[in-house]
């Protein structure tokens, strides 16, 4: 035997308790023993039992009570109900209510080696069981993100490699594909670690905006610039600069940003002092850069500079086969985060998952995951609780023009997470007009989204 | 042997009244044990009873014996290591190689022994007749050492009972 195993005895009458608890002290268990309820609740805190054999008619907290009691507190608490008086009312109820077996008094010696043999077998196979699964899931993980598909695994094992370089990665990707997530983890894998990971969203500024973003100002270089600032570039210093979306930014910009690349040093905005840079630069994408360079959008040569190692974030519906790992992973996190208990979801809302289209990839998966445990009413997630917009795959049959448009709108926010200004460029419209849209057809991001 | 130690045998104990559980027609080896204990001459180490009534404790529909582990007392019933309890024809050769195994059983527990997981060893745990006649007749030798380091040659009575 690996280790003691623990049993604990819940008897009114002292007689039973005492030739119970020496049988099985004979048998090499460790025993402790309670003449009531209240008493095992007392102790049963003080260890890990691995079975509670209870006695079903006790004065004041009876045995399912007691039972619910502990499996309150443990939910996988493994719980023999013992009883003089055999019914089948009170065996059905005890084993509906989470009972693993029901004994009645006084026990065959047999019956009773046996049950608790197969329940020490059962804890051991439990008890590999989650090693196994924490040992899988060591494999399938890098920090924050986890795949089984092998192309991920691929790029996860080339992160760890990269990682220690200071070599300019280009991570490209959809939308929601955790681009983000992996620029991440190649900090976290580094000797950078320690240093400050500094995240820009290059899409979500104005030219200017940006350029004091990155570059920070000195006090006076423009009106309202009443004190230096230091920009992300400046704040990365020795950690890592992560700039998303380099694809939205402007001819400009990439000029600056391509000599900051080459040279090494830069200027604050209005400052004639060179700074030294000493993070590495993480740039990703959501867009064709090679389709964007043939259209004069892009420069080459800063293509060039920032893709020295390429990594492409496949999207969610070429890799299935983490849904279900993600549906886990996303439940595990939110049970957590909203303090639940949600085990899992049912087959028929995995068959839902598993058929969707994922156009937000695994933000839009997180997402529902988290709606559907907030709407939840039970401890597995059903088919009802699972809203997904409508998909590409849907038809378009029998709806009007304005409902394919809505439709459309909807999904390109969506996608890209409701980003106005990058959403009215997809759609090849302003932002005013967007905006009228989204009036119009009164749009509204989803909780969570 | 087992046991290098010097047996006596006392005369006939009775059995106490209030040990007789009329519903299941058994015996509590529980209460019997408790009277043997008391009984025992004061310079012995350990006490074997040996009863022919069928035994139980409260929660087991029977027992072939039971002892105090750690203690002096041991107690073996007869009734269910005698083939005819099975049907079957009197064998004594059998009768006496499961009184041996029971009897140095339930006396390895007063030494502090727990079931074995062994089943050529008597320390195994018998719940049914096989079981008994399956196990070896001699200690393991992970038992027998943990039995000899607990011995005191010389100080073992025997008495039966009835």
């Amino acid at each position: 035997m690996d280790r003691k195993v623990n049993i604990l005895v819940v008897d009114d009458e002292e007689i039973v308790r005492d030739s119970l608890s020496s049988w099985l002290i004979d048998d090499g268990y460790e025993v402790a023993a309670a003449e009531n309820g209240t008493k095992a609740l007392e102790i049963f805190p003080s260890r890990e039992w691995d079975l509670c054999l209870v006695d079903l008619k006790m004065p004041g907290i009876d045995g399912i009570q007691l039972m619910e009691e502990f499996k309150r507190q443990v939910p996988d608490q493994l719980v023999i109900i013992m009883t003089a008086f055999a019914t089948v009312d009170t065996a059905v109820k005890a084993m509906k209510e989470g009972a693993y077996d029901y004994m009645v008094k006084p026990f065959n010696p047999e019956d009773l080696s046996i049950t608790i043999r197969k329940i020490i077998e059962h804890q051991k196979l439990v008890r590999e069981n989650i090693f196994l699964r924490k040992e899988l899931k060591k494999q399938y993980r890098l920090h924050d993100m986890i795949s089984k598909n092998h192309k991920i695994l691929e790029i996860f094992d080339l992160v760890r490699t990269v990682a220690k370089s200071n070599s300019t990665v280009l991570i490209q990707g959809e939308s929601g594909t955790g681009k983000e997530l992996l620029a991440r983890a190649i900090h976290e894998e580094s000797l950078r670690r320690e240093a400050p990971f500094i995240s820009v969203s290059c899409a979500s500024l104005t030219e200017t905006l940006l350029e004091s973003e990155l570059f920070g100002y000195e006090k006076g270089a423009f009106t309202g610039a009443d004190s230096l600032k230091r920009g992300k570039l400046e704040l990365a210093q020795d950690g890592t600069l992560f700039l998303d979306e380099i694809g939205d930014i402007s001819l400009k910009l990439q000029m600056d940003l391509l000599r900051v690349l080459e040279q090494k040093e830069f200027r604050r905005v209005g400052g004639s002092g060179l700074i030294t840079i000493t993070s590495r630069i993480l740039a990703a994408t959501n867009r064709d850069l090679k389709k964007a360079i043939e259209e004069g959008k892009f420069r080459n040569d800063l293509f060039y500079r920032l893709n020295v190692i390429s990594i492409h974030l496949p999207p969610l519906r070429e890799r299935k086969e983490d849904v279900p790992l993600l549906v886990e992973h996303f439940i595990d996190r939110f049970n957590i985060e909203m303090d639940k208990k949600v085990e899992g979801v049912s087959d028929g809302a995995m068959r839902v998952l598993m058929e969707h289209d994922w156009p937000g990839n695994a933000r839009e998966l997180r997402n529902v995951i988290e709606r559907a445990m907030v709407v939840a009413k039970d401890t597995r997630i059903s088919e009802a609780d699972i809203s997904l917009p409508a998909s590409r795959k849907e038809g378009t049959n029998g709806k009007s023009l304005g409902d394919i448009e809505k439709d459309h709108i909807l999904r390109i926010l969506v996608e890209n997470r409701w980003n106005i200004i990058r959403s009215a460029q997809v759609l090849g419209i302003d932002r005013v007009t967007l905006y009228n849209k989204i009036k119009k057809y009164e749009l509204k991001k989803e909780v969570g989204a | 042997m087992a046991l290098e130690v010097t047996v006596k045998t006392a005369g006939d104990v009775p059995i106490p009244d209030h040990s007789f559980e009329a519903e299941r027609n058994q015996y509590h080896s529980t209460k019997i044990l408790k009277e043997l204990v008391r009984g025992a001459p004061p310079d012995s180490l350990k006490v074997l009873g040996v009863i022919e009534k069928d035994l139980c404790i409260p929660i087991l529909t029977f027992v072939y014996g039971e002892a105090q582990l750690n203690g002096i007392g041991a107690l073996v019933s007869l009734a269910r290591l005698r083939q005819e309890f099975y049907g079957a024809q009197p064998d004594d050769d059998i009768f006496r190689e499961r009184l041996h195994k029971e009897a140095l059983h339930e006396l390895g527990h007063t030494f502090g022994l727990i079931h074995c997981s062994l089943v050529e060893c008597l320390m195994y745990l018998s719940n049914t007749i096989l079981d008994v006649d399956r196990k070896g007749r001699a200690f393991c030798r992970h038992c027998q050492r943990a039995l000899n380091s607990k011995i005191e040659p010389g100080r073992v009575s025997k008495w039966t009972g009835r």
